[in-house]
């Protein structure tokens, strides 16, 4: 690839719920990924921070807190907030400088410290801000919009709880052999049944906790990695695409849609645009897919991305799942890191970490977890406020 | 008088006794927006700032629903002081093409609702402060209670 940039290290912080400053695993993650590229932290030309906003001023400012935490080298800095999506931000802004010539090798990190329970809004009376209103308005939380989907499912296609269960228990296999997954435990399907209903229909292990935790990726050019490596990994696109008026879905947290009573709405909606205009750029379709890291906040979550990146037609998630295709062994299987459902949700750094495991099943590193002969992955997501993040990455 | 210590907690609705969503359409291209704070068209292709506030259709049909069987974090606060769960309802608006959020009126549950279910906007009191009721709008079934809903 001329114009491919160069995965050339990563590594992450274990996730968990550890309760130290997130600084601390950002730094780990940043050593481990520079170790990992064989690249010294005084040769990194470009610091971007995945923004934490539950760890003041530090968290705003997440790529100068990093770039001080390692020792002020010069480098240039960002930091992109883009919620969820905010690592596939920050990997874009260290792409897009690396293919205009800009920079060299870059340092992209994502760190949290979450508290326990809900994800919450910032404090204080904050009647124009949408993310405080409703919850103040509605108590809608991030499960309650889960929920809204999962009865869609259900509605529209016929899914069962059984079926989001189903999901469950095969990422909580995948995840059994990850060193940096927080939990590592077969969960049946049974028991994410008997687990008590948070957002109706989904349950307490449907639903994805929060997580401290850390992830980090090295991106060169072509010139600077082959002096690194003979066999680099590449990213092919990076979509951080937003939707199209009218966005007829109702999306994390807003509390209506566009209307669509004077334009009709595109005829391909939010989700399944952001995985398009990654297979665009990359000139690559589902097709050409080993492997995919999904965004499974919940469990019916994972099921609405099989279709949204086209693994299958809308409706036909459950039949793939139910195959077995999206197991490890499958004809695609979809996070076999263990997903969101091993790991839960350190926000900036979750778009990172689904990059740094699809590099790892594309050098064939990912013991108990691999995805054999993988040369092509996809990770996807979706941030608050219309973020687009995925990624595609080939061997 | 202190019966008539009721005002909405934000100016999103009307109240008395058929209260509804206030929402604003585009005087330009039609284009309707909830909640009722744009200033300017949403529309990429229109753009005009002459926007009127109008009512919104009073019933809609339920798009999808959930509900909140643990007490949500701050801002929010259980009107009794004690968590009851309560069910919340996506809402479509046919003539508007919008979908709105809110909680299901007290008393109904996700078993009273199916995709597809006729609600109407009632008014509840959200919470009381310095003795004075603040009212949300929610989503009520139009079918009475225990009318086939479940």
């Amino acid at each position: 690839m001329s114009n491919g940039v160069a995965v050339l290290g990563v590594g992450m912080h274990p996730w968990g719920k550890w309760g130290r400053p997130f600084v601390e695993y950002g730094v780990a993650a940043a050593n481990a990924a520079l170790d990992d590229a064989g690249v010294a932290w005084q040769d990194i030309d470009f610091v971007v921070g995945g923004e934490t906003v539950r760890n003041g001023y530090a968290g705003y400012v997440a790529g100068s807190t990093m770039a001080r935490a390692l020792g002020w080298n010069g480098a240039r800095v960002a930091t992109c907030y883009a919620a969820c999506a905010s690592g596939a931000s920050a990997i874009e802004a260290a792409r897009t400088r690396i293919l205009a010539g800009l920079s060299d090798v870059a340092l992209v990190v994502g760190a949290d410290t979450t508290p326990k329970g809900f994800l919450a809004p910032n404090s204080g009376e904050r009647w124009d801000d949408p993310d405080w209103l409703r919850f103040k308005l509605i108590g809608a939380t991030n499960p309650a919009f889960f929920g809204l989907y999962a009865r869609r499912r259900i509605d529209a296609f016929g899914a069962s709880c059984e079926d989001f269960a189903a999901v469950k228990a095969k990422n909580s296999l995948h995840g059994l052999a990850n060193p940096n997954a927080r939990y590592r435990k077969a969960v049946s399907a049974e028991e994410v049944l008997a687990s008590p209903v948070v957002a109706d229909p989904l349950r307490l292990l449907d639903i994805c906790a929060t997580s401290d935790g850390a992830a980090a990726v090295v991106l060169a050019s072509d010139r600077v990695a082959r002096r690194h490596t003979t066999r680099p990994v590449t990213i092919r696109s990076v979509s951080t695409v937003t939707p199209r008026f009218p966005n007829v879905a109702l999306d994390l947290p807003d509390i209506a849609t566009d209307s669509a009573a004077a334009v009709a709405p595109p005829e391909t909606g939010f989700r399944p645009s952001i995985a398009a205009a990654a297979y665009e750029e990359a000139g690559l379709g589902p097709g050409d897919l080993d492997v995919a890291e999904v965004y499974d906040l919940s469990t019916a979550l994972e099921l609405d991305w099989y279709e949204d990146i086209g693994l299958c037609a809308p409706g036909e998630a459950e039949k793939l799942l139910r195959d077995g295709a999206t197991s490890l062994g499958g004809r695609i299987p979809v996070n076999p890191s263990g997903g969101l459902a091993c790991f839960g949700e350190a926000v900036p750094a979750q778009a990172i970490a689904q990059v740094c495991e699809i590099t790892w099943q594309l050098r064939g590193q990912a013991p108990g977890r691999q995805v054999e002969g993988a040369a092509v992955g996809l990770t996807i997501n979706q941030g608050l406020f219309g973020h687009g993040s995925c990624v595609v990455v080939s061997a | 008088m202190t019966a008539s210590a009721t005002v909405p907690a934000i100016d999103w609705f009307t109240s008395g006794a058929t209260p509804a969503l206030l929402g604003r359409r585009c005087g330009a291209c039609g284009t309707y927006h909830f909640p009722p704070t744009a200033a300017w068209c949403a529309n990429p292709a229109c753009r005009s700032d002459r926007l009127e506030t109008v009512e919104l259709a009073r019933r809609g049909t339920v798009w999808s629903y959930t509900d909140a069987r643990y007490q949500p974090p701050p801002p929010y606060q259980p009107p009794s002081g004690e968590h009851v769960p309560f069910a919340i309802a996506a809402v479509r608006l046919e003539r508007e093409g919008l979908i709105i959020l809110g909680q299901v009126a007290s008393g109904y549950g996700v078993d009273d609702l199916s995709v597809g279910t006729t609600v109407e906007v009632v008014t509840e009191v959200l919470e009381r402060v310095e003795g004075v009721d603040r009212t949300v709008w929610k989503w009520r079934p139009v079918a009475p209670l225990g009318g086939g809903g479940a």
